[in-house]
């Protein structure tokens, strides 16, 4: 476990890459120790607004402590976000959480599942596995983004809801379009997504590994905002629940109740 | 300069605390700050069993400050002693055992176990449902204030404070129940019940429907409740309540307190603490304070 710290980044770069979808490079040494499928807290410099905003690693230039963060305007924060320009500085919270178990999938066929806005975590995880692997992806529209990148390092196949683009539905009816298989999946989105791949994993015996999300304060394992039911009592809280903070975000399927 | 402070007996090297259920066990934020440098350490509350707490969403943030409905999720009395005391008898720092419960016998339980620990002090959460009074708090109702203050008084080897719900009409009769049922301290004030709707979704934000709000927005609240209250009894006060600095630390002593916690302030700055203490210490220089307790209720 690296220490978690507190620190000033500086904007690199900003720039739309879709509707509402912001790509952000910053520079931090942050950088150095993040993992995929961690996160970081942003903060947002309104004295109204005093909690982390969850943001998770979509690329870290370790050898240049930069970090990219792509992320969607939710609300007040991520609207404040979306006006940074280069020079600018935030304030940000991190390396947070556990990350995907990138040794778990070595010599394995796998699935690397990302839908929406759960589409940003699934590019450093790509870069970090050397093994083949078959990247979904699903989208609203034709308004995609980061599936370039993305193309770089594993085939990549693309879902829209409302088919303007790729199969027409969401990542698993790609799996049923061309009949893919594998042997782990990794994956984030939101949670009927998720539900469906639990499902899915359950019924070929397979592992899946799944970024949960939840409201977060402290986004350190103090505050107990952040829990999601789990199947077994968690070795930490005693009972059935686990922070996403702190031994998630991402969990294998099987430990969550969702 | 002199920092130190007494309260019932107990000496605290310094007057600044970690709230209860802000801070983990310490363990969580011992990566921002060197809990040797507090005052004290607050824990979450502690039940004599596991509690499972509520269903998320659980926080929420809300203008300048935010909303939680935690339910107060804790692994029980027995991994509390073994993990998290044992964690924190490393430090040179206070541990403050925060203790929750549905009855009165599940409080006088834990108190009990607590009896041979290095717990400096208890810190009974009075704002936990009261399954015998149809879920008002005990800290809701002055007789049932005083008969659980004076119950765990009976049992309690350490000092008693008795955190205090701002959630009443007249905070000075609380405070006085607890006196006269003999508390050694009172800390104050617990988070204030409150409300987020989403109009977009017309949901409430919190599976739990109504939260406490704490954070700065409610800190001229528990400054005037601190004040009042230290008119009222002659036992010391811990006071807290949207704690974001040193200033804001100086503002509770000279209304009475004397000591502080920081709470919600930690999720925004994990160095809350640290830095309080510090901003103390600064004010002191500048006004030429020798001993921080020249401090205590000197408003004027
Ligand atoms: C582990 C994790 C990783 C995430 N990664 C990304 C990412 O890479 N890109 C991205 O666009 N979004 C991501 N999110 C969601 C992102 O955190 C929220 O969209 C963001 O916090 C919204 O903030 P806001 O101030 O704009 O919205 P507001 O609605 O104004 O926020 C109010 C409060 O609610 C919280 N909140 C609102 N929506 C969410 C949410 N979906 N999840 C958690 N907290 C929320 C905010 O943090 C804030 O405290 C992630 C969430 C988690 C938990
Ligand atoms: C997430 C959270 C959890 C809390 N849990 C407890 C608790 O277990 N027991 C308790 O007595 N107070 C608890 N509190 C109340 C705080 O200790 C403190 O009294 C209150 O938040 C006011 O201080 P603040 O404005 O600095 O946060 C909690 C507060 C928060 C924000
Ligand atoms: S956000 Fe506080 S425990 Fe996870």
């Amino acid at each position: 476990m690296t220490r978690k710290k507190k620190v000033t980044a500086t904007v690199i770069s900003q720039k739309q890459i879709a509707e509402q979808i912001y790509d952000l490079w910053l520079e931090t040494k942050l950088a150095k120790n993040a993992h995929p499928g961690q996160f970081v807290g942003v903060y947002p410099h309104g004295e109204s607004m005093l909690l982390p905003r969850p943001i998770s690693i979509c690329e870290a230039d370790k050898a240049r402590n930069r970090l990219r963060l792509v992320y969607r305007v939710a609300g007040k924060g991520t609207a404040e976000f979306a006006a940074c320009k280069a020079g600018d500085q935030l304030e940000i919270l991190g390396v947070l959480g556990n990350g995907f178990p990138v040794d778990k999938a070595k010599g394995k066929r796998v699935f690397l599942m990302g839908g929406g806005i759960g589409i940003p975590p699934m590019l450093e995880l790509a870069k970090a596995m050397d093994d083949k692997k078959q990247i979904l992806l699903g989208y609203r529209n034709k308004d995609l983004f980061l599936e370039e990148d993305l193309a770089k390092y594993g085939d990549v196949y693309v879902a829209t809801e409302d088919g303007s683009v790729g199969t027409k539905g969401n990542v698993m009816d790609i799996i049923r379009a061309y009949s893919l298989h594998a042997d782990m999946i990794m994956a984030c989105g939101p949670m009927p997504m998720l539900r469906a791949i639990k499902q899915y994993a359950a019924e070929k015996g397979i592992e899946a590994y799944i970024s949960l999300e939840e409201r977060m304060a402290c986004g350190v394992g103090a505050c107990l905002g952040c829990v999601c039911r789990t199947t077994e009592k968690d070795a930490h809280s005693h009972v059935n629940n686990a922070r996403i903070c702190t031994e998630g975000p991402v969990f294998e399927a099987r430990e969550v109740d969702i | 300069m002199n920092t130190e402070v007494k309260i019932a007996g107990v000496t605290f090297k310094n007057p600044v605390m970690a709230a209860s259920g802000t801070f983990g066990s310490g363990m969580e934020y011992g990566d921002f700050v060197d809990l040797n440098r507090l005052g004290a350490v607050v824990t979450k509350g502690v039940a004599n069993v596991p509690w499972e707490g509520n269903p998320t969403p659980r926080v929420a943030e809300v203008y300048g400050g935010m909303l939680n409905a935690i339910g107060l999720q804790n692994p029980g009395i027995d991994v509390f002693m073994e993990r998290d005391l044992a964690f924190l008898q490393k430090y040179d720092t206070n541990v403050i055992v925060n203790v929750c419960g549905k009855t009165v016998e599940d409080y006088l339980e834990v108190v009990e176990r607590l009896a041979d620990t290095s717990a400096a002090m208890l810190e009974i959460n009075v704002s936990c449902p009261n399954v015998k009074e149809g879920a008002i708090a005990f800290g809701q109702k002055a007789d049932s204030l005083y008969n659980i203050t004076s119950q765990i008084k009976k049992k309690a080897k350490q000092p008693v404070i008795m955190k205090l719900s701002p959630n009443v009409t007249d905070i000075t009769e609380m405070a006085r129940a607890a006196e006269a049922a003999g508390a050694d301290a009172l800390s104050m004030i617990n988070t204030i019940t409150g409300m987020k709707i989403d109009i977009h979704r017309k949901k409430f934000v919190l599976a739990n429907k109504t939260g406490g709000m704490s954070g700065p927005a409610v800190k001229p609240v528990a400054v005037r409740m601190v004040y009042q209250t230290a008119q009222a009894v002659k036992i010391p006060i811990i006071g807290m309540g949207g704690i974001a600095s040193g200033e804001d630390a100086v503002e509770f002593l000279l209304a009475g307190a004397t000591a502080v916690a920081v709470g919600a302030m930690n999720f925004v700055n994990p160095c809350a603490t640290v830095e309080v203490l510090e901003g103390i210490e600064a004010y002191m220089r500048q006004y030429g304070i020798e001993h921080v307790t020249e401090l205590i209720g000197a408003v004027e």
